[in-house]
């Protein structure tokens, strides 16, 4: 567990947390961010504007990170560009299919005590663990 | 609404995405390498990313549940929840091949939208593909 980075991500998580905290307190809205987006691509007049300025607020995050750090973020895909692919396109799908994804069913939804949410956390959990084992430790591709 | 009051409702949205982005940042959620170093559980597992669940969670649940106690919130007329509680197959489907994906490349939407202003090609290849994926399911299904 060299790895592993608990100050950080429990920091991290309590600012995700914040933001979603703030998003429902102030507008009444679930921070999901596989709904936004969709809700981006099949707009409904009402429901354009927010949606994009909490998208630009992701961007923003992330130039102001690069900007204020003077470096790149440390983005590293063990995977072949066929295979993220084939990942954009099942994530894309799926998170529509099952009305969520971590942001939207893992903290929001569980914190709604929400039974959908939980089942589909779960779910998606466990078919990440079978999906890295099956591709790195069975099939050995490219990790 | 006034305009004045609309304004500052558009500026909590922006402040949320902001900060909500600086959390996958610092959570180092923005890198798939940490995210499948959490799903590869029999190879030197790095629990990080449970305690970034555990860390939104703690914020979320109890301050979920008083916000939700107000009529309404600060700016809009009402609270937007999703309403459903039935389990179907779709939902169960749905985050199963979500859960694939996630564990193929590491991504999921929020970090990869997140991560997209680096231009990074594995990053843009995810999140055309992702849009792609969704656009397909409306075709498909909706």
């Amino acid at each position: 567990m060299e790895n592993f980075t608990p100050v950080s991500a429990l920091i991290g998580g309590v600012l995700i947390g914040a933001a979603a905290t703030f998003m429902l307190w102030a507008n009444g809205r679930i921070a999901g961010i596989s709904g936004i987006l969709g809700g981006i691509l099949f707009p409904v007049k009402s429901e354009i504007v927010w949606r994009i300025l909490f998208i630009a607020g992701l961007l923003s995050a992330s130039l102001a990170y690069m900007f204020f750090s003077g470096a790149s973020l440390d983005i590293s895909v063990q995977t072949t560009p066929l295979l993220t692919a084939v990942a954009g396109l099942l994530v894309g799908f799926g998170t529509r299919m099952g009305s969520g994804c971590t942001s939207g069913h893992g903290i929001c939804g569980i914190a709604r005590i929400s039974k959908r949410s939980f089942l589909a956390t779960v779910v998606f959990i466990g078919a990440g663990v079978v999906s890295v084992f099956l591709l790195r430790h069975i099939l050995g591709l490219g990790l | 609404m006034s305009i004045l009051r609309s304004t500052l409702a558009k500026c909590t949205v922006f402040l949320s995405g902001l900060l909500f982005g600086l959390g996958l940042i610092v959570s180092g959620m923005i890198n798939p390498a940490k995210v499948i170093g959490f799903l590869d559980v029999t190879d030197n597992w790095d629990p990080s990313l449970l305690l970034v669940m555990l860390g939104a969670l703690a914020v979320t649940t109890p301050a979920f549940r008083f916000i939700l106690k107000r009529e309404q919130p600060l700016f809009e007329s009402k609270f937007y929840l999703p309403s459903r509680t039935d389990i179907d197959g779709k939902l169960v489907g749905g985050a199963a091949l979500f859960g694939i994906g996630w564990g193929m490349a590491g991504f999921c939407p929020g970090p990869a939208l997140t991560a997209i202003t680096t231009l990074n090609s594995s990053v843009v290849i995810f999140v055309a593909a992702m849009i792609v994926g969704m656009l397909l399911h409306r075709v498909v299904v909706e």
